[in-house]
């Protein structure tokens, strides 16, 4: 009996690294980012070149940066998610429009509706990656202070907002 | 020249001729500065693309690995060093980006986890093969098992011969 004991235990072993394993996603590569400030930026703004938008104006309030661009598909079935989190205020949504063009972009927010106070408009993507954006949509969680708190990669979910996003919004507004 | 034909020939060769200058002339702003493209290459050889993550920067052809293999460019142009510009991407895309992990404390086992395991496995075999030694005892045979050893031998022998 004994000489079974040793195998099962290795066995059983690799049974939990396997299945822990199965349930990481690699696309999921973990941001250096979280817990530095927010990298400076400053890029006209989408719907009106001569205004621009910087990092440094949004101080001093909690606030989501979302980067989305009109040809991308994933964006499409996430937009309905932050267009409804707009309608409930809780947090100002910014957009990054990430290598798109104006046209493009603004005709895509006519037809699905607006959900950003403003959209930083980066069409080569250099704000995309001081972000260090590889996947759109991308979101992050800002503070008072500009540190980012939290990255989401891929489509936003009424789940992953409830259970993630949102309470961590409310513990930050809290600290101030 | 008193030939028209050779004259046109002339003509003919000193047109193509420029043509091909003024093609390797075209042809010139990808391969500007050789010594940079190799240098950025090298660079991007050992970057990591993010979106399709087992190329490098250096091979792939998304979108992002075309942007990055322009930052390093600029970079260069800039005066960055390479480690500088290697620092610049771990900055934004994290360890993740570097196909040869660095040795820090939390790649220690990574690093060094399959030689502790070799010689795990090393020290297991010494103990076993030492108890092994010890637990054998050379006694001589008996009587009886070295009548048996003959015969077996014996037949096998005659099986031999026939």
């Amino acid at each position: 009996m004994r000489r079974f004991l040793l195998p099962l235990a290795v066995f059983l072993v690799l049974v939990a690294f396997l299945a822990i394993g199965l349930k990481l996603n690699p696309r999921e590569v973990p941001s250096p980012l979280i817990g530095k400030p927010a990298p400076a930026f400053r890029v006209p703004t989408l719907d009106d070149g001569a205004r621009t938008l910087a990092r440094d104006d949004l101080l001093g309030k909690v606030w989501l940066l979302n980067v989305w661009a009109s040809w991308c598909v994933s964006c499409r079935e996430e937009h309905p998610v932050l267009v409804e989190l707009a309608k409930r205020k809780v947090v100002p949504i910014y957009g990054l429009n990430y290598k798109d063009g104006r046209p493009d972009a603004m005709r895509w927010l006519s037809e699905w509706g607006n959900p950003y106070v403003a959209s930083a408009f980066d069409p080569e993507g250099r704000v995309g990656i001081d972000f260090g954006v590889y996947g759109v949509p991308e979101t992050f969680v800002i503070d008072q202070a500009g540190v980012i708190r939290h990255k989401h990669i891929g489509p936003l979910t009424p789940a992953i907002l409830d259970d993630k996003i949102l309470p961590l919004i409310r513990r930050l507004d809290a600290k101030s | 020249m008193r030939n028209p034909k050779k004259l046109l020939l002339a003509l003919l060769l000193a047109v193509s001729g420029l043509a091909g200058m003024s093609r390797a002339q075209e042809a010139a702003p990808a391969a500007d500065d050789p010594v940079l493209e190799k240098r950025m290459m090298k660079i991007a050889g050992i970057l990591r693309c993010l979106v399709c993550q087992n190329q490098t920067i250096a091979d792939s052809a998304a979108d992002l690995a075309v942007d990055l293999r322009n930052q390093i460019r600029e970079k260069l142009r800039a005066g960055m060093s390479d480690q500088q510009i290697i620092d610049y991407m771990v900055a934004r895309y994290g360890d993740f980006v570097l196909y040869k992990p660095p040795v820090k404390s939390t790649t220690w086992l990574l690093w060094f986890g399959p030689f502790a395991l070799f010689g795990a496995g090393l020290g297991v075999l010494f103990v076993k093969l030492r108890r092994r030694a010890a637990s054998r005892t050379d006694e001589p045979l008996s009587e009886a098992e070295r009548a048996r050893a003959e015969a077996l031998l014996d037949t096998t022998g005659k099986q031999d011969e026939s």
